[in-house]
Formats: structure tokens, sequence, C-alpha cells
């Protein structure tokens, strides 16, 4: 197809999948707004008044950040993952297979309304954390990047989670077992630099870290770890997701037979 | 002509060691109204879902207009339209969705897919029904609406999977006039079915294919001229006996029913004379069964399976 055409296909898949979740606003986009006022009533104003600072904020504005990273990262991965499995399960992911729909196309299309989800969330969560706490900017710049390649990875990582899925329960598992925990002890509610070397250490291994700290800098201007080395991590895991989502389309892996 | 598809020791074994296709060959010419016939599992789905692109292939090659699958994979999709044989639409997306959508998959502009959609919508009478959820359609407006999706790109060849399946009479010859006006508008269509008057009342051209074999790939006319027997039931004043019918073997069904076995050498004058001469009157006649239905039993039915010949 020309790329006109393959710009025309992409523009459909986005326009269906923004469509998707839009229209099903009550279930995609207000839960996200009512949990994270939660986290900001118990954690922020009943626990959060009794910690006092941390990194030098207090902590409402501590974990802010962090909290619209959660957002992001859940929303992104959750909506590829159900939406591409729904359209494996429905069979409708079949329109897209028969047509001249370079495999690019469709992952960059996915890939796209997972980030649009995720990034659309963000701002009703920053929207919602306003009534809560002053909010500053230190980089806009790197806020806009790191949410950026954020969802990217998340909604990449919730792709390939469809791809192998056979059942509904399939798509839940790795945002329980893996996503959940990691993003909990991934820095949102606390600096790493508070716990003991080793599991400082440990926490290295978490990508999540690396999110989440960046974003905090691109809020507070205070990070635990290199902006360089964020970037890297983030560029690192979209390029290795990219590869192995587009290496499981292109064998049909999952929907072809 | 050119060739609209063309198909070479195409062989598909499953995971599992099933072999769905054993190497066949098949050949569809530009424009042709072309019938894949076949019991279920024989591999007519399977062969569909190679062509377009659902199924990964074994062995063997597949051309579209001269585009190999292999190498040519999206030219080769470009030209073709499908119609699945299970509803394979979101459920929850409306009709005027589904097929925006579907045209745009192909590079179709979208004020252009709005003008197609309401084209085919109204010209299968779902034109109401635009902003309903597909999930609210009857089946029979569902398969229509499978169609309109599968003509949205304005296909060469449109491929439909059992097309009929379980729609009424009255909507189904309403579907056979939809096809013809495509076919006479150039369109290529490849026929799978198990109504097999479908078939003989739209084909020219037919394949028939058991268990990942082609038992018979030939024209209409040629494959009903080989039937040599046809079974004819006669509607009758009341008997209790069998007539005896010389050079014809009869039989009474019940006391009004007759059935004769008519070879093609045969006159069915002759029948009539020897009943007039009995004094048994015929109220009326009809075929026991539609004429391929009777060659489709007798090429797969039997087991008389020949191997496809190279051509």
């Amino acid at each position: 197809m020309s790329s006109k055409s393959n710009f025309i296909a992409l523009k459909s898949i986005l326009y269906k999948e923004i469509n998707r979740f839009m229209r099903i606003w009550v279930q995609t986009l207000v839960p996200p707004a009512i949990t994270i006022s939660l986290y900001f009533v118990i954690f922020g104003e009943l626990i959060g008044s009794r910690i006092g600072q941390m990194g030098g904020f207090d902590y409402m504005s501590f974990i802010v950040p962090g909290l619209i990273m959660m957002s992001v990262i859940t929303n992104s991965y959750s909506n590829v993952a159900s939406s591409f499995f729904s359209a494996k399960w429905q069979r409708n992911v079949e329109e897209m297979l028969v047509a001249p729909v370079p495999n690019w196309v469709i992952v960059a299309g996915y890939v796209g309304g997972g980030m649009a989800r995720g990034m659309l969330v963000g701002t009703i969560v920053t929207l919602v954390s306003l009534l809560f706490v002053d909010i500053q900017i230190h980089n806009i710049w790197v806020i806009i990047a790191t949410v950026s390649l954020t969802s990217a990875t998340f909604a990449l990582g919730g792709l390939i989670n469809a791809i192998f899925a056979g059942s509904f329960d399939d798509i839940s598992i790795i945002p329980t077992f893996i996503l959940t925990p990691l993003t909990y002890l991934g820095g949102v509610f606390y600096s790493i630099s508070l716990l003991p070397d080793f599991w400082q250490g440990v926490s290295h291994l978490n990508p999540i870290v690396y999110m989440v700290n960046a974003f905090r800098y691109g809020f507070l201007g205070i990070s635990d770890v290199s902006l360089t080395l964020a970037f890297s991590v983030l560029a690192a895991f979209i390029i290795t997701l990219y590869t192995i989502a587009m290496t499981l389309i292109t064998k049909g892996i999952g929907l072809r037979s | 002509m050119n060739n609209a598809l063309e198909i070479s020791g195409l062989k598909k074994v499953y995971k599992g060691g099933f072999t769905a296709l054993k190497g066949i060959d098949l050949t569809v010419k530009q424009g042709d109204f072309f019938a894949l016939l076949g019991p279920n599992g024989a591999g007519k789905s399977t062969t569909i879902g190679i062509i377009t692109s659902l199924v990964n292939k074994t062995a063997g090659s597949v051309k579209v207009f001269g585009h190999d699958i292999d190498k040519e994979l999206e030219q080769a999709k470009s030209y073709l339209g499908l119609v699945p044989q299970e509803f394979n639409f979101n459920q929850f997306e409306t009709l005027l969705t589904i097929l925006v959508n579907q045209a745009g998959y192909y590079g179709v502009e979208r004020s252009l897919a709005f003008k197609r959609a309401e084209k085919y919508l109204k010209k299968l009478d779902l034109w109401d029904k635009r902003n309903d959820a597909g999930r609210m359609l009857s089946g029979g407006m569902k398969r229509r609406l499978m169609i309109a999706r599968a003509l949205m790109h304005e296909p060469q060849v449109l491929i439909l999977d059992e097309p009929t399946a379980g729609v009424d009479i009255e909507l189904r010859r309403s579907m056979w006039i939809f096809l013809r006006e495509l076919n006479k508008q150039g369109i290529t269509i490849i026929l799978t079915t198990h109504y097999l008057e479908e078939a003989e009342m739209l084909c020219r051209n037919i394949a028939i294919i058991d268990s990942g074999v082609i038992v018979e790939d030939t024209d209409m006319k040629s494959l009903l001229s080989k039937l040599d027997q046809e079974t004819i039931v006669f509607d009758i004043d009341s008997i209790t006996t069998a007539p005896q019918l010389d050079e014809f073997t009869c039989r009474l069904i019940d006391d009004h029913t007759l059935e004769v076995d008519v070879k093609k050498s045969q006159l069915i004058n002759d029948i009539f004379s020897q009943l007039n001469g009995q004094n048994i009157n015929v109220r009326s006649m009809r075929n026991k069964s539609n004429r391929l239905e009777e060659l489709f039993v007798s090429l797969v039915g039997s087991g008389q399976k020949v191997k496809q010949e190279s051509k």
C-alpha cells in the first residue's frame, strides 16, 4: 500500500480504538478518577499529613507524579490488552488481517489507542489532583517525553499479552501478578533512597522506578535515578517490545492457524 | 482473459497432524462465477483461509491476479473481498462504523467510505439500521452486513463462504440477484455453499473438494452432462400395486406416488404412454432431487475419490 493508504489505515485503527474507550467511558475514564481521589484522600490527606516531607516536598506533592504515572501505565496496558483480545475473541481482528494493512500499522494503531487512553486518563487524574494539591512543573518536555514513552511501552506490553492470551483470564494475570507489584514497588509512594542498599539495588531492576522518577523530575526536579539512564531504559524497552510484537504478528501467533 | 486466482500444489497440515489440503490445484478466471463445493471438513474454508491469509499454508502457491501471496501479499489482498462463514464484525459497533473503518483499512478516505457505506447499505436494505449496533441485527441482516463490508473497497474478487447459510428462501433469492448483478459488473465471485441448487443456479464453473482433494474441476454444463440417470416422481391417482413399465425401473412409494428411474437415453414420453396404457392418471411430476445433488453424492459419497490430474 502507498504511504497515504497506510496513513488512512492507521487513522482508521486509531479512530476505532479511541471510539471504543470513549463509548464505554464509565468503565474506562471514571474509575481511575475515583481511585486516584481515594489515594489522595487516604495517602495524601489522612496518612500523608503525618509523614512529613519526602525528597524536600510535602508527601502529597511527592506522590502526585507517581499516581499519575500509575494511572497512565495501567490504562495504556489494559486498553490494548482488552481491545486486541476482544478483537481476537470476536474474530473482528480478521477485518485487519485480510486487508492490505502492514503489520507495523496494526501495531502502531493499537499502541496509539493505548497511548491515547493512558494520556487522557493521565490528564483526568492530573485535573483531579489539582483539587488536592498545587502542581508545579519543573520541565514540561521531560513530562511529555516520559509519559509518551511510558504509555507506548505498556501499550506494547498489553498488545503482546493479548496476542498470547487464550482467555479473558489471561489478560488479567500479568496486570495482577506483575504490573501492580512492580508499580507499587516502583517508587510511587516513597523515594527508593529510603531503602537499605540491597533493596535499592533490587529496585534498580524495576523498570517502573525509572519511569516514575523521570516523570517526578519533570514536576519536582528531583529523581532517584539519572534522566539519561531513565530514557535509555525506556528506549530499550520500546525497541525490544516492538520487535517482539512485530515478530508475533508477522508469524501470526495466536492469530492465524 | 486473466486468471483471478491460481492455486498450485496447496497443502495444509494443521498442528496435531490433520491434513486439511493434500496439494490442490485450482484456477479461477477473471469474471467467473465459481463454486467450491464439498462436504463439511472437506477443506473449503481452509482453502479460503489461505487465499485470504487467515490460515498459514504448509506448501504450494497462491496467486491473485498474478500476485504471489508469499511475495506480494498486500497487493494480492487488495483485490480480495471476503464474506466469511461466521459473523466476525464487532458486535458493539454501529453498521456505519464497521463499514467505514473497514474501508479505511484498504486506504479508502472516510468521505468516500461514507458514500459507499450509504450505497451498499441501501442496496442491501440495511440503511435504516445504519446507527444500530451489529448485535441488534437478525441473522439475515448480519449476513448482508458482511457482504456490504466486503464490498467497501470495491474488490475485483469476492469470496463468499456459505453466504446464505441460515437465510430464508426469499432473502436467499434476493441475495442471488444481487450477486449476479455484481458478477455482471465484472467482479469475479468464488462461492462455497451447502445449497447445491444455489451453485447450479449461479455458477458457471465448479470444483468439488473432498478430504483435501479436488475430485472434480469443470464447468457446470459438463458436470451436469455426466449425470446419466434421474429419478422422476409422479403424483398419480390411487393404485395398489406398482405398474410394470418396460425398460424402466419403478417403485410405488405410496398409493399416490410413483418413482421412476430414467436414463439419459430414455424418453419420458414412453413412461406416459405405458402409464396411459395401464389407465394410470398422472396429476403432476417432479425431479426427486436436485441434479447437482445427485452428482455431488456420487462424487463424494461413494468414496470415489479421484486424485486430481495435472492440467
